[in-house]
């Protein structure tokens, strides 16, 4: 260990390194480097420059390429050092060449051949360091010319060697998975090897392959199971446990695959259960690590198929972690209820509390975390208010990464779960407020379309009060400064079809709003072409109620400038405004019927009236029309083009409208007669007049309505948007309601027609159990919303059990006895039906409940104040005592790493330790030679040769002219002391 | 899977980096500056662990240098913290009670035992003997 004291660098290069140290600043900093990347470039070019002295170059480059500068000038004398006999320097040859270059980097040429020569080399730290290069550097095409040899390493007599070509095959698994398919087995013949590190090596590539696909590993099992039992009971040799754990990171990996060989597999889960049992048995120390093999093994638990016993104890860890005062564990807590919850929904009440503290943490991962986990368990009776947290999160953050993420979750839940289209509408403009363009076009559709169809019930009074409200509040957005364009689009075209339909707001007014918006927005062309078929509706409705219209100035002004507009499409809605407004009233009436969105235009694709045009046409010599599929794909890219089939951008044709087969020529849509009494269809057949009704021809093509599956699928889409319909629709059976539910629940994971057999219980009762608790949990709301009953039941280890019984009994007794599987599905639809009766409360008034996680303030008061006063309680003292004894035995030991081994024993202490063992330094090192203080306490020593190697480090520090400086006056300090 | 490493400073000043996935150099330097902001103003008792566009970031700071490890959203963040730690005990062990200027001046070794104890983005060798061993064995090759 001897030069790890000295620095063994000239004096050159620890001079650049100390003045760029002790820089002022970065145009200092910027400068000295600089200068050494001048002088490097001058020495490295030097003929016969000694080979040790070039090492030293080649590390300064990496030095200078570290600071963020670019060395590539001497990336071949690196690559050059590769060639080396002599181990060091093709080591730091290497060692360059993986940090200078990228795998698809030109150099890398000059490199395989001397990889291939030294993976044939005698020396095995020759073997190694080629090793290590393999795998940073060998690309796709220059696999094969390395593998053979590689695969040669895998009988290294050497574990290391063997242990690194296990590495480097799976990363050209990673790479290139078919370059190496034929050697997946060698993977399993690693993993029953003798050495520790080969079987941790073997277990990265089974885990990858393994989760590409599990089927084929499931006759592994056993050996897992085999090789975790044995790591749990210490038959791993001693240098490979960590904080007197046994290979602990050997024990996390296949607690992984472990999860992924058990997932819906009873067979193969009962193979685990005894060992997981053990696993957590030996590993409650209450250490960090002991901590991440715990939490990964409640990850297992929850993954593979239920086994009450375990759950009841990942249950109880989850509970350990929820209290901890450690933010990590806090965080894993999280985490793992998230897990748990799915498997058994009604564990969340027990930790209302805990997790109301975890999301109103300052720590933003922890808050994302928690918002994770409500978004996981949000039902229809809660959703108010947790959407109403992610919307004041929403308002604090800026990135686009997230903010986009949050608001695809606020719109999923809001679509899911709203209690009223009142509340969705709202909840919809807020979003589009604070994420604007980032949400997707199709919500904005999915809105226009809500308001247009209303509750989808033959309550009218209802939907047009909605309108109105709906009319009333955008008249109230548009007065707000920097409303993003899909917003104002919403608005325009509900201004536009329901502005003076309750004659609250004259047609002037309206028109008047829509041209400042247009004058407004004057780049948008989305906007304005919105705004003018608004307007364009308004005059027709008012003209097609026999009233005169007369523009408004600023209205002519307005159709004039955009007639002459550069879009075509702008223009064409002008002249169309401009043609309404000469034409009689009852045509109008025909053609732009009054609130007639929602209403189909049944188009006959035949075109029967066309006929005549096309006889005539064949027979003087035309080519007979070919469908489109029919067509070669040679013309088909201009021709597609036409035919508008999907949407071109500038378009605002709703995405979610059917693909039209037909192009229909049409410019004013005459043909297409608006069936008004059809409201039978009403539900699933969508809005045929878009706002722009001169493009309006897109409309369901007939295979969509004949084709029942497509047809049913669609209609369900519809359904899980406004789940609201779904519960205050009387006429629905129970069961339908159910399967309703569960389909929105898990649409992701439904594979089809399965949730329509209402009768296969049985079917439903294989799948995993992921699936039933979600189901589980969206009946438990829709039926007594949310259980309020059982807020009572679960604690301790009755929790698992209790709380699934509680999921049944709110209606008087269920079937008794419900943690058996099969009982639990088939009671299922018994509490449904005697439900139906009164399914209303749900939406209209949820109850004040356990569900509302969120719901503090308003819940009832002295129950729930007490756990806050008692956890503080709990918490003070403790904390006091925990850095009161933590302090003192800091002084006392110096050697904190063992007092860090130790602390963590104590699970209550263990945060304070944690904690304070991290940002520790400045209690400590309060001088900046904490090297001298050190001496004191003897268990320094095992750590080796400490006192005289820091009074020596620190004597060569000062020889070289280094002391610790204002910039960084940590320099000097233990790390880990 | 583990898709760099970074040890910087609180000043930001990056004394190692080490990317197990390949990045374009610009890219590079901005995530050490986006890492080092995510890092380097966080309470003490906060967790250890930030969301970082797509993936995670699980850092740990000792004295004046902060080492961060970026690591797939699945992955087990105590596991990969405590990794943290198992690393700067091999580093205390080697460089006898090692300080942020043994780390300066030696950063090529720092590669070196890095290289022992990751390979290929996943953890190679969890055992503090073994790779203490090995750099002896190179050592003695000086």
């Amino acid at each position: 260990m001897g030069s790890q004291v000295g620095w063994g660098t000239s004096k050159e290069f620890t001079d650049i390194v100390k003045a760029i140290g002790e820089a002022k600043s970065k145009a200092e900093e910027e400068r000295i480097v600089t200068a050494e990347i001048e002088t490097l470039k001058k020495r490295i070019a030097e003929p016969d420059v000694p080979r040790k002295k070039m090492k030293e170059y080649i590390i300064r480059l990496v030095y200078v390429e570290m600071l963020g500068h670019d060395a590539s000038f001497g990336y071949i004398h690196a690559v050059k050092m590769t060639h080396d006999d002599n181990l060091l320097l093709k080591k730091t040859g290497y060692l360059a060449v993986t940090l200078f270059l990228n795998e698809d980097h030109d150099l890398i040429i000059l490199i395989v051949n001397t990889i291939q020569k030294d993976l044939r080399s005698d020396n095995h730290l020759v073997c190694c360091a080629a090793l290590t290069a393999v795998c940073k550097l060998i690309n796709e095409e220059t696999i094969p010319a390395v593998l053979p040899q590689v695969v040669d390493l895998l009988q290294h007599p050497k574990e290391i060697v063997k242990k690194k070509a296990v590495m480097a095959l799976h990363r050209f698994y990673q790479r290139a998975p078919h370059t190496v398919s034929h050697l997946l087995p060698k993977f399993q013949k690693a993993v029953i090897d003798t050495d520790p590190s080969v079987i941790s090596a073997a277990l990265c590539a089974l885990y990858d392959l393994v989760t590409a696909d599990a089927r084929s590993y499931k006759n592994m099992t056993g050996s897992f199971v085999q090789i975790l039992k044995q790591v749990a009971e210490r038959r791993f040799p001693k240098p490979y446990d960590y904080h007197s754990t046994p290979a602990p990171f050997i024990q996390i990996k296949l607690l992984k695959i472990l999860a992924l060989l058990g997932a819906g597999d009873k067979p193969m889960s009962d193979n685990m259960y005894n060992v997981l049992g053990d696993v957590i048995r030996k590993n409650d120390s209450g250490t960090n690590i002991g901590n991440a093999i715990l939490y990964e093994t409640i990850c297992t638990i929850t993954s593979i198929h239920p086994h009450p016993k375990l759950l009841e104890t990942a249950a109880e860890i989850t509970s350990r972690f929820l209290k901890d005062i450690n933010h990590n564990l806090k965080y894993m807590g999280i985490d793992a209820l998230g897990r748990v919850i799915k498997i058994n929904p009604e564990f969340a009440e027990e930790h209302q509390l805990a997790v109301i503290d975890c999301l109103e943490d300052p720590d933003d991962t922890l808050k994302r975390k928690t918002l994770d986990l409500l978004y996981k368990m949000t039902r229809s009776s809660n959703v108010v208010v947790i959407v109403e947290r992610m919307i004041s999160y929403m308002r604090t953050i800026s990135d686009t990464h997230n903010k986009t993420e949050i608001a695809s979750r606020i719109i999923e839940l809001a679509e899911r779960f709203a209690p009223n289209n009142q509340w969705f509408i709202q909840t919809m403009n807020q979003v589009f407020e604070l994420a604007g363009d980032l949400v997707p076009p199709k919500v904005a559709h999915d809105l226009m379309r809500l308001i247009a169809e209303g509750a989808g019930e033959e309550d009218e009074d209802a939907d047009s009060q909605l309108r109105s409200s709906a009319v009333e509040s955008y008249l109230q957005v548009l007065g707000e400064p920097k409303l993003p364009s899909i917003l104002l689009q919403v608005i325009c075209w509900v201004l536009g079809e329901y502005g003076t339909a309750d004659g609250a707001y004259s047609a002037m007014d309206i028109i008047g709003k829509l041209c400042d918006v247009i004058e407004g927005h004057p780049g948008d062309d989305a906007v304005k072409g919105y705004a003018i078929t608004a307007i364009t509706k308004i005059c027709a409705f008012e003209i097609s109620a026999g009233r005169r219209v007369q523009l408004p100035p600023e209205g002519r002004a307005v159709v004039e400038e955009l007639s002459a507009s550069h879009s075509t499409d702008l223009q064409q809605r002008a002249y169309e405004l401009m043609t309404f407004l000469e034409l009689p009233a009852e045509v109008v009436a025909i053609v732009m019927p009054m609130d007639a969105s929602c209403e189909d235009i049944e188009i006959d694709k035949n075109l029967p009236f066309l006929k005549d045009i096309v006889e005539t046409a064949l027979s003087n010599g035309a080519r007979p029309y070919i469908p489109e599929h029919e067509r070669v794909e040679g013309g088909l890219g201009t021709l597609l083009a036409v035919t508008n089939n999907g949407p071109p951008s500038s378009s605002l044709r709703f995405e979610a409208y059917d693909k039209p087969v037909v192009p229909v020529p049409v410019v004013t849509p005459v043909q297409p007669t608006p069936s008004v009494t059809d409201y039978e269809e009403r539900s699933d057949r969508r809005s045929a007049r878009t706002p722009y009704p001169s493009h309006s021809v897109s409309v369901a093509p007939e295979i969509d309505l004949i084709n029942p599956e497509s047809t049913r699928l669609r209609l369900d889409g519809v359904q899980r948007k406004w789940g609201r319909q779904t519960y205050s629709t009387p006429s629905f059976t129970a069961s339908t309601e159910r399967e309703r539910s569960s389909n929105g629940g898990s649409h992701v994971r439904d594979t089809g027609s399965a949730p329509y057999e209402s009768s296969s219980r049985a079917a439903e009762k294989k799948k995993p159990p992921v699936e039933v608790s979600s189901e589980k949990q969206k009946l438990a709301a829709s039926l007594f919303g949310g259980s309020s009953g059982s807020r009572t039941a679960p604690s301790g280890s009755a929790a698992v059990r209790g709380a699934r019984v509680a999921a049944h009994k709110g209606h008087g007794h269920g079937p008794g006895g419900g943690d058996n599987k099969h009982q639990t599905s088939v009671s299922v639809p018994v509490p449904a039906a005697s439900s139906t009766p009164n399914p209303a409360p749900v939406p209209q008034a949820p109850p004040p409940d356990l569900l509302d996680m969120t719901d503090g303030e308003p819940a009832p008061t002295a129950p729930r104040n007490d756990p806050f006063k008692l956890l503080e309680g709990l918490i003070d003292p403790q904390a006091g005592s925990g850095s009161g004894t933590s302090a003192p035995s800091a002084k006392a030991d110096v050697d904190l790493m063992s007092l860090y081994g130790t602390g963590q024993s104590n699970p209550v202490d263990g945060g304070v330790q944690s904690s304070s063992q991290v940002g520790l330094s400045p209690l400590l090192g309060s001088t900046g030679l904490p090297s001298t203080v050190q001496p004191a306490g003897s268990p320094v020593v095992k750590k080796g040769p400490s006192p005289q190697g820091s009074l020596q480090k620190d004597a060569t520090a000062r020889q070289a002219g280094v002391t610790p400086t204002v910039v960084n006056p940590d320099l000097f300090k233990d790390l880990l002391g | 899977m583990i898709r760099f490493i970074l040890l910087q400073n609180r000043q930001g000043k990056t004394r190692l980096a080490k990317y197990y996935v390949p990045l374009e150099d610009s890219e590079k330097h901005k995530l050490e500056y986006e890492v080092h902001r995510l890092v380097v103003n966080r309470d003490p008792k906060f967790t250890n662990f930030v969301e970082f566009r797509t993936h995670k970031v699980i850092y740990r700071r000792y004295a004046g240098l902060f080492f961060s490890m970026c690591v797939d959203i699945t992955d087990n963040e105590l596991a990969y913290l405590e990794s943290i730690h198992l690393f700067v005990e091999i580093l205390d062990h080697f460089f006898s009670n090692v300080c942020e200027l043994d780390l300066v001046f030696n950063f090529h070794k720092v590669y070196l035992i890095l290289d022992e104890f990751i390979l290929a983005g996943e953890l190679q060798e969890t055992s503090k003997k073994a790779i203490i061993e090995r750099m002896n064995e190179l050592e003695r090759q000086e």
